[in-house]
């Protein structure tokens, strides 16, 4: 079987699966584990974001 | 006098002292995902790490991810070979299945590669973290 993913979405993918282990295993209490879990994954996707953007100046 | 206990007082003890659990646990970790966590009674944590890794792991074989082997003789193959036998159990079993072993160069085969090595560069994290509950440095 083959997975087909467009960049974007492999990214999101991969952002929200680290973010998860990030979360769980650099915090203490699961309040902490939930907005660190979220912060990476912000960090992640925006980090797409602004790489992209980057790209599209750089390009023209 | 440095080096010697003062009279009167006991060595101390290692604040954390290594146990069996603390060895165990990083151990089963690292061959089954999650599976410390789990050993350790911290079944949803340990789920979510499970599921992240096998998703991880399994999404990049998907993609037409490889796997690296030992002998790959290149530097960065032998990075890639650390990062994927992070995955433990994972690893050994898509060697065994012949899995990974797709010869395809394009942008998803290389997002897969990517995957599998994060997959066992997590699961890596993760075992460290059981040996840290285990120890007690961490609740």
């Amino acid at each position: 079987m083959t997975i087909a993913l467009t960049h974007f979405s492999a990214a999101v993918v991969f952002a929200f699966f680290t973010s998860i282990v990030f979360g769980i295993t650099q915090k203490n209490s699961t309040r902490e584990q939930v907005i660190y879990g979220l912060r990476c994954f912000a960090m992640f996707v925006g980090g797409v974001f602004v790489a992209g953007w980057l790209m599209w100046l750089i390009r023209r | 006098m440095p080096g010697k206990v003062a009279a009167g007082k006991t060595a101390s003890a290692p604040e954390y002292p290594l146990t069996n659990e603390a060895i165990i646990a990083p151990l089963l970790g690292w061959v089954i995902p999650g599976a410390g966590h789990i050993y350790l009674k911290r079944y949803v944590r340990g789920l979510l790490l499970l599921i992240s890794i096998f998703a991880m792991f399994f999404i990049g074989l998907g993609m037409n991810g490889r796997i690296y082997k030992p002998n790959g003789g290149d530097i960065l193959d032998i990075l890639g070979f650390v990062g994927d036998v992070g995955a433990g159990g994972l690893y050994f079993l898509a060697r065994m299945m012949d899995w990974g072993n797709a010869l395809a160069a394009n942008a998803a085969a290389d997002y897969g590669k990517t995957f599998i090595i994060v997959a066992g560069l997590l699961n890596f994290i993760a075992a460290a973290d059981a040996h840290h509950i285990a120890l007690g440095k961490k609740p």
